[in-house]
C-alpha cells in the first residue's frame, strides 16, 4: 500500500497569539509551530496501516521553510519519505490553490490512499482535501473516525461522523483521499532510533515548476479568497468579568449566580 | 457578475435542516448587498416539504431536484445534481449551512464549477475593498475579514448559529421548478448503515447543572478538582471534544456539534478556550460562567461571567465558596 499523508505546519494551539504590525497576519517571530493535530492522526493511522500490510508512507507538506521541522518529524515518526512543497510562488494560497498543488506533486507517484486531517487547527477551512480529491477524481470522506483496508487491499471501510453523535459506515473503491478527525487514534512518540534514522532520510523539494505550474495557478495569485485582515474578539464582550484573588472572585461568583442570575439557590 | 444568490439547502430525518434556514437569511442578505435575485436549490427524494417551507422563507424561487437515486446522501450523486443545475441557471454565488454533510460535498461543487471556496462565514459588510467575509481562524481565537477574488462561481458556507434562521413569510409563496432528472453517475459510496457513535449513556440534554472541563485540566490525573465541583453543585461532567479525543472522559461526555447539545440552567466552562464546534452545543445554557487562563478566549463572548485565572485555584476556591453558602 502506497500511502500519502498531507500534513500542515500550524502555531501550537497553546501558543499566545499576537498580531503583526500591519494587522494582516498573526507575528510568526518566535512563535512555535507543530504538526496540525488531524494530520498527525492521519500520519500515526497511515504508519499503522504500513504496519499490518506493509508498502510505504510519503508525507506532503507546503509551507515556508520552517515545515521542513514537521517533515523531519514525521520521518522521525517513522514516514519513508517527505516532499516539501517550497516555492515562493506558494505563498498565501487558499484551499484551490494549494489542492491544486498538493495533487500535481501527489501524482508524480503512484498512490493507494491518501490521508489526512479534517480541518487546520489554523485557517480551518476544512475544505483543501475534497479538493484534491476533485482534482485527482478520486473519492473522499470528511471527517473520518475509522479506517479499514479491505484484504485484498482494493477497499476501504469508513467510520464517518455525522451530526449529534451518529455515525455513518460506508466502503469507497481505492485510490481514495480519507480526511480523519482528531481523536481516530493516539499519535505515537519519535523514539530515539527514529530521530536518528530520520537525519539520514532526504527530504525533496518540489517548486511550481517542477510540478509544471505557472505561477497564477498556485499561492496567493491562484486563489479564490484573500485574507485582507485579522483581529482578536473583544474579551468579555457581555461577560461580567469577576477580578480578584481566586476565593473573593469564587464567593462574588456564587452570590452573583444566587441573588442575579438566580441558578443556585 | 449578474448571477443570482443560491442557497442550497440541506435535509434531515426528511425535512429541511434547521441552519438551511439561518443560510437562506444570509443569503438573502448577500442578494441584498449585490442587488441580485436569491433562490434556493433543493437535492433528495421525496423533498416536497422542504420546498415548500423554502418557498415561504423570502426566496424568490425554489428549484427541486427530486429523483429516488438522491435519497441517500453520497457526494458524487448530489454533486452531479446541483452541477447540472448551476451550469444551467449560472448563479454567482452558492450558499450552504455548514452542516457535516454540507461541507463533505460543497469544494467538490466548487471545483466542477470552476469556481472558489469559502467555509464557515459568520458575516459580512461591504467595505471600500468590497464585500469582506468574516469568518474564525486559530480555532476561534481571532476572526479574519476576507475577500473574494478571481472569477467564477463562489461557493459559501455559513457557521451554524451565526444568523438568525429565515422566518416564514406572509407574501405569496414562491415558485417551485422541478429540474429535469440529472443524469447521475453510479456512487461511488457503498453505503453500510448508521450507527451511534457510542454509548448514549449519559443523557446531558435534561441536566439542569453542567461543570464542563476542556483541554486547559491537562491530564485525565487532574479531574479530581472537576469531580469536586460537580459534587458540590449536583452537576452532570460534560466536556469538549480535545477531552474526549485524548481519552481522559467517556465520548458519551461530550457536548459540542458532534456531541450532545445542552440547555441547562447554569453551565460551568473550565479550561474551555470555546471553539464553535462547543459553543454551538451550548449556547442554550440559561447562564454560563467561563474559567480560563486566557482572557482572550472565546468562550469569554458567550458567557454571563468570567474569571481568569488558574483553574487549579480558582475551582477548588469555587467549590470552597458553594460548600460555604450552602452551610448558611
Amino acid at each position: 500500500m502506497k500511502t500519502a499523508v498531507c500534513m500542515k505546519q500550524v502555531p501550537d494551539t497553546e501558543a499566545r497569539l499576537r498580531l503583526n504590525k500591519a494587522g494582516t497576519w498573526i507575528e510568526e517571530e518566535d512563535l512555535p509551530f507543530v504538526i496540525n493535530e488531524s494530520d498527525e492522526c492521519a500520519l500515526e493511522e497511515a504508519l499503522n496501516i504500513r504496519e499490518q500490510r506493509g508498502g510505504e508512507v510519503t508525507v506532503y507538506s507546503l509551507g515556508p521553510p520552517r515545515v521542513r521541522e514537521s517533515l523531519r518529524k514525521a520521518l522521525a515518526l517513522g514516514a519513508d519519505r517527505a516532499v516539501h512543497l517550497d516555492d515562493e510562488a506558494f505563498a498565501g494560497g487558499d484551499a484551490v490553490a494549494n489542492a491544486r498543488a498538493l495533487a500535481a506533486a501527489i501524482s508524480k507517484q503512484p498512490v493507494d490512499l491518501i490521508l489526512t486531517g479534517s480541518q487546520s487547527d489554523d485557517l480551518g477551512w476544512g475544505v483543501t482535501a475534497s479538493l484534491l480529491a476533485a482534482n485527482l477524481d478520486f473519492p473522499h470522506a470528511w471527517l473520518v473516525m475509522g479506517v479499514e483496508i479491505d484484504e485484498a487491499g482494493e477497499k476501504v471501510g469508513i467510520v464517518r461522523e455525522m451530526e449529534a453523535g451518529k455515525n455513518e459506515l460506508f466502503n469507497l473503491s481505492l485510490p481514495a483521499v480519507i480526511e480523519v478527525q482528531a481523536g481516530l487514534n493516539h499519535p505515537r512518540y519519535a523514539s530515539l532510533k527514529g530521530i536518528m534514522q530520520a537525519k539520514r532520510k532526504e527530504i525533496m523539494a518540489l517548486s511550481a515548476a517542477d510540478l509544471d505550474l505557472e505561477a497564477d495557478q498556485v499561492g496567493a495569485r491562484g486563489s479564490r479568497v484573500e485574507i485582507v485582515s485579522v483581529t482578536f474578539p473583544r474579551t468579555g464582550e457581555g461577560a461580567t468579568m469577576i477580578e480578584g484573588d481566586p476565593s473573593t472572585a469564587a464567593e462574588q461568583l456564587v452570590h452573583h449566580l444566587q441573588n442575579d442570575a438566580r441558578v443556585l439557590s | 457578475m449578474s448571477g443570482t444568490v443560491w442557497i442550497a439547502a440541506q435535509l434531515r430525518d426528511g425535512g429541511l435542516h434547521p441552519a438551511s434556514l439561518e443560510a437562506v437569511a444570509a443569503g438573502r442578505q448577500l442578494a441584498e448587498a449585490l442587488g441580485v435575485d436569491v433562490e434556493a436549490i433543493v437535492v433528495g427524494d421525496g423533498v416536497g416539504v422542504a420546498a415548500s417551507q423554502l418557498a415561504r422563507s423570502g426566496v424568490r424561487r425554489v428549484y427541486v431536484s427530486d429523483q429516488p437515486s438522491l435519497g441517500d446522501y453520497v457526494p458524487g450523486t448530489h454533486v452531479q445534481a446541483l452541477v447540472e443545475a448551476a451550469e444551467a441557471y449560472r448563479p454567482s454565488y452558492i450558499v450552504f449551512p455548514h452542516t457535516y454533510q454540507a461541507v463533505d460535498h460543497m469544494a467538490r461543487l466548487a471545483h466542477r464549477l470552476d469556481g472558489g471556496v469559502l467555509s464557515e462565514i459568520t458575516s459580512f459588510a461591504s467595505s471600500e475593498e468590497g464585500l469582506l467575509f468574516s469568518r474564525p481562524i486559530l480555532e476561534g481565537k481571532m476572526q479574519a475579514k476576507t475577500r473574494i477574488c478571481g472569477l467564477g462561481p463562489m461557493v459559501l458556507s455559513v457557521q451554524t448559529g451565526a444568523f438568525q434562521p429565515a422566518e416564514a413569510t406572509s407574501d405569496e409563496p414562491a415558485p417551485i421548478e422541478r429540474l429535469e432528472a440529472a443524469k447521475l453517475p453510479a456512487p461511488e459510496r457503498e453505503l453500510l448503515g448508521i450507527e451511534d457513535a457510542g454509548g448514549e449513556k449519559i443523557d446531558l440534554t435534561a441536566a439542569d447543572l453542567i461543570v464542563s472541563v476542556g483541554r486547559g485540566i491537562g491530564g485525565p490525573e487532574k479531574m479530581a478538582v472537576i469531580e469536586e465541583l460537580a459534587a458540590a453543585l449536583g452537576a452532570e461532567i460534560g466536556a469538549s471534544r480535545p477531552v474526549i479525543d485524548s481519552g481522559w472522559l467517556p465520548r458519551d461526555r461530550q457536548i459540542g456539534s458532534s456531541g450532545q447539545t445542552v440547555a441547562p440552567k447554569l453551565y460551568i466552562a473550565i479550561g474551555i478556550s470555546g471553539a464553535i464546534q462547543h459553543l454551538v452545543g451550548m449556547k442554550g445554557a440559561a447562564c454560563t460562567v467561563a474559567i480560563n487562563k486566557d482572557a482572550g478566549a472565546p468562550i469569554y463572548s458567550v458567557a454571563d461571567y468570567g474569571i481568569v485565572g488558574d483553574l487549579f485555584e480558582v475551582v477548588p476556591a469555587l467549590t470552597a465558596a458553594l460548600k460555604e453558602a450552602s452551610s448558611d
